[in-house]
């Protein structure tokens, strides 16, 4: 039985609709529940996770897949609180994200209603920008400003909460508008003169590195960022969240900088006479002891965001626009000037990388009669697949291993918590990036201490047809967390073990209406991979048995100098 | 670390003013003074924030991120139009009325209340009026004292304001 009158919830979906959502990720409640019942008539699909952090991850790991606004929905207080964790990942990975509360009535609102939270205020910190909506009639306009504001200029995560009553109220549709956001203007296009300059400081450079981060992905830059680094003849780094922004197996291409990143990467910025930021941030994770880093660089900043300019490093040329826009504008004034096949020859620039490149690659040592290392693991799987897979993961040293390891190749196939390094992130990624892509092959690579934080939302994936493939890499603890306490608490291990026998992953996985798998041999990894690919009905979890000891190497040990990379235990 | 008087417009709704606070304690950035009104245009509100930080480019930058916030101008504090507006209880026996209305007089302050023990001022004017008033008014003992946090406006012509101060009275 329809209600019969169009109300503030009817008006929420059409707003929806409106916006070409096509899946809400969500978990119902009391102050919601209105909007739950036009969600029956709506087309929208909407998938019921266990837990609200799991749907807001979920809408992550949907947006971070597409490029796309990733929704998810949750009731007032602890649905709302439950969703704070991923509203933050969210705002440090600038992921496009727009999550609805329901709210106590408006006239309960500040008398600690049951299951009331001051929603908007606890959001202030953790969105880009957050609404609570006092009348149904601004229902379209609040909605299609959400969207925008989620969309555009530096993506971010964006807060509505709507009272019960103003969900029940009646109202009628408009057609929205953006009149709404007189202070709003984020600029897109790079000013012509400092892409001028930009371009006259690097064809001069002997050796300049292209540091490349998030902001790439998210404007959908890969393309521009292939020509421009081909016509300037730079190599490039990708930081963890730039990974797939440009191919691994390009001549060019370095691999990843900072504490757990190549050799080369990090020590070619460590020299560097240019160093050119194209949407990052200088993160403390790249840049180790930011006084010590890239010395004798002359830095050209790139970034959406103006504020990030400036923040960490004082840029000498700084550009604010979108990363597409303004690498746009950098290879047509490069196209302006000379041939594309005049680019520099940076003879010696290039031997040097190469050097660096043969004396320090990354290794690890897989004895054939030893325990599984997991990055023994991610390379047979990068072979079996032909890398053809979205690759989610979790934090800690399988996360840094698959950003090591596994080549990568396209944007948008790396689904991951990089600023804020939120365990647990992986399966309910892996879920909203298959749900947005059910075509391709979906693995998350997780660690045991992270499957433990979220795997009830695989009863999501199982219960919704989403049939993601996890690898859980069961190495008996938090594996980063013991690292460090075998580093520099003198190997005193505080609460980091996990019993390896409990759970018994793949009885937990079958019990949960996935297919569970094991492998604790290396001469068992190509088959279980193999196994798992057969099956695509269900999710599949893979338990590998692997190497409690093995440390993730090189690093820089946190706060210290760039020039100080640690390859391996014996550099120690 | 140095003040900064920053003048910010922005949207009159709820929460603008939680938002700018919240930004700042967010970012390690410490509020000096703080006012708060509305301007002459409907939906708009002026805040005149006085800072203090080593350097303001962050902090506007900050400010401007704010969905709310339209504009953002610094302005230099020798140079505004500052205005702030103070009131000032202090410990005066009846005897002493006379001199301590004699001293204020000088300043243009106001008498607003007045008790056996006590008497109690309003001044308006810049953040050194009302710092030269409070130094004078020491001496006979201040019971309470409150201020209205500065407000602020770019000054246009090169007239001092106290020959244009002088003149309207």
């Amino acid at each position: 039985m329809k209600p019969p009158t169009y109300t503030g919830s009817h008006s929420l979906l059409q707003s929806l609709e409106h916006e070409g959502v096509e899946t809400i990720f969500g978990v119902p409640g009391g102050a919601i529940l209105p909007a739950y019942d036009p969600l029956l008539d709506s087309p929208i699909r909407h998938i019921l996770a266990r837990h609200e952090q799991g749907a807001g991850h979920m809408a992550e790991g949907y947006a971070m897949a597409t490029g796309r606004v990733g929704v998810a929905m949750a009731t007032s207080g602890p649905g709302a609180t439950n969703l704070i964790t991923p509203l933050q990942n969210a705002k440090m990975d600038s992921t496009p994200l727009v999550a609805i509360t329901g709210q106590v009535g408006s006239q309960a609102i500040g008398s600690d209603a049951f299951q009331e939270a001051y929603t908007t205020g606890l959001a202030m910190h953790c969105t880009k920008h957050s609404y609570l909506v006092t009348n149904a009639d601004d229902i379209p306009d609040v909605v299609h400003e959400a969207f925008h504001l989620a969309a555009t200029g530096r993506p971010g995560p964006v807060l509505i909460d709507i009272p019960k009553d103003i969900l029940n109220a009646t109202t009628a549709w408009g057609e929205p508008s953006l009149a709404g956001l007189p202070g709003y203007k984020p600029t897109s296009h790079g000013h012509p003169k400092q892409v001028k300059a930009a371009i006259a400081m690097i064809e001069k450079s002997a050796r300049p590195v292209l540091y490349v981060g998030g902001g790439v992905i998210r404007a959908g830059g890969s393309a521009e960022l292939l020509e421009f680094a081909e016509v300037i003849n730079a190599p490039v780094v990708t930081t963890l969240m730039a990974r797939g922004a440009f191919p691994d197996h390009h001549r060019l291409a370095l691999g990843m900088p900072g504490m757990h990143g190549t050799y080369t990467a990090t020590t070619a910025i460590q020299n560097a006479d240019v160093l050119v930021s194209i949407g990052a941030r200088f993160d403390d994770r790249v840049t180790g002891n930011v006084a010590d880093f890239a010395p004798n660089a002359k830095v050209i900043h790139i970034d959406v965001d103006p504020a990030e300019i400036g923040k960490v490093r004082n840029a000498d040329v700084p550009i604010v626009g979108d990363a597409k826009n303004v690498l746009r504008a950098l290879v047509d004034r490069v196209l302006s000037t000379r041939d594309a096949a005049d680019a520099p020859w940076r003879k010696e620039w290039f031997e040097l990388l190469d050097t660096w490149q043969e004396t320090h690659p990354l290794a690890y040592d897989q004895q054939p009669d030893g325990p599984i290392k997991t990055q023994y693991f991610i390379e047979r799987l990068h072979a079996l697949t032909g890398g053809e897979a979205i690759v989610a993961s979790g934090v800690g040293q399988h996360q840094m291993w698959a950003s090591q390891f596994w080549g990568f190749e396209r944007p948008n196939s790396w689904i991951n918590s990089g600023g804020l390094g939120t365990m647990g992130f992986a399966i309910p990624a892996a879920i909203g990036a298959k749900t947005a892509r059910p075509d391709d092959l979906v693995f998350a690579l997780d660690g045991d201490g992270c499957f433990q934080m979220t795997f009830q939302e695989l009863i999501t994936a199982a219960t919704e047809n989403i049939p993601v493939k996890i690898a859980v890499f069961n190495n008996a603890g938090y594996g980063m967390v013991k690292q460090w306490q075998n580093l520099f608490y003198g190997g005193r291990l505080s609460a980091t073990y996990l019993d390896p026998t409990v759970p018994e992953y793949p009885k937990l996985a079958e019990a949960m209406g996935c297919v569970g798998l094991r492998a604790s041999d290396p001469a068992e990894v190509d088959a279980v991979i193999e196994k798992s690919l057969t099956v695509d009905d269900r999710p599949v979890v893979v338990e590998v048995v692997t190497d409690p000891d093995e440390m993730c190497f090189p690093m820089v040990p946190a706060g210290e100098s760039n020039d100080r990379i640690v390859m391996g235990p014996e550099d120690l | 670390m140095s003040q900064h008087t920053l003048s910010v417009i922005v949207e009159d709704k709820p929460g603008v003013l939680a938002r700018v606070s919240a930004m700042f304690s967010n970012r390690g950035f410490n509020i000096h003074s703080l006012a708060v009104g509305p301007t002459h245009v409907d939906g708009r509100s002026h805040v005149t924030l006085v800072v203090d930080a080593p350097e303001l480019e962050q902090v506007k930058k900050q400010l401007h991120k704010l969905i709310n916030v339209i504009k953002v101008q610094e302005l230099d504090t020798t140079e505004a139009l500052q205005s702030e507006v103070m009131i000032a209880r202090v410990s005066c026996e009846p005897a002493n009325r006379g001199q301590l209305s004699d001293t204020a007089s000088l300043f243009n302050a106001r008498m607003i209340d007045l008790s056996p023990t006590s008497m109690t001022f309003e001044i308006a004017g810049t953040p050194n009026q009302l710092a030269s008033f409070e130094e004078h008014m020491k001496p006979h003992g201040i019971m309470d004292l409150v201020k209205s946090g500065r407000v602020a406006m770019k000054k246009l012509s090169d007239i001092s304001p106290a020959v244009m101060g002088a003149q309207s009275r």
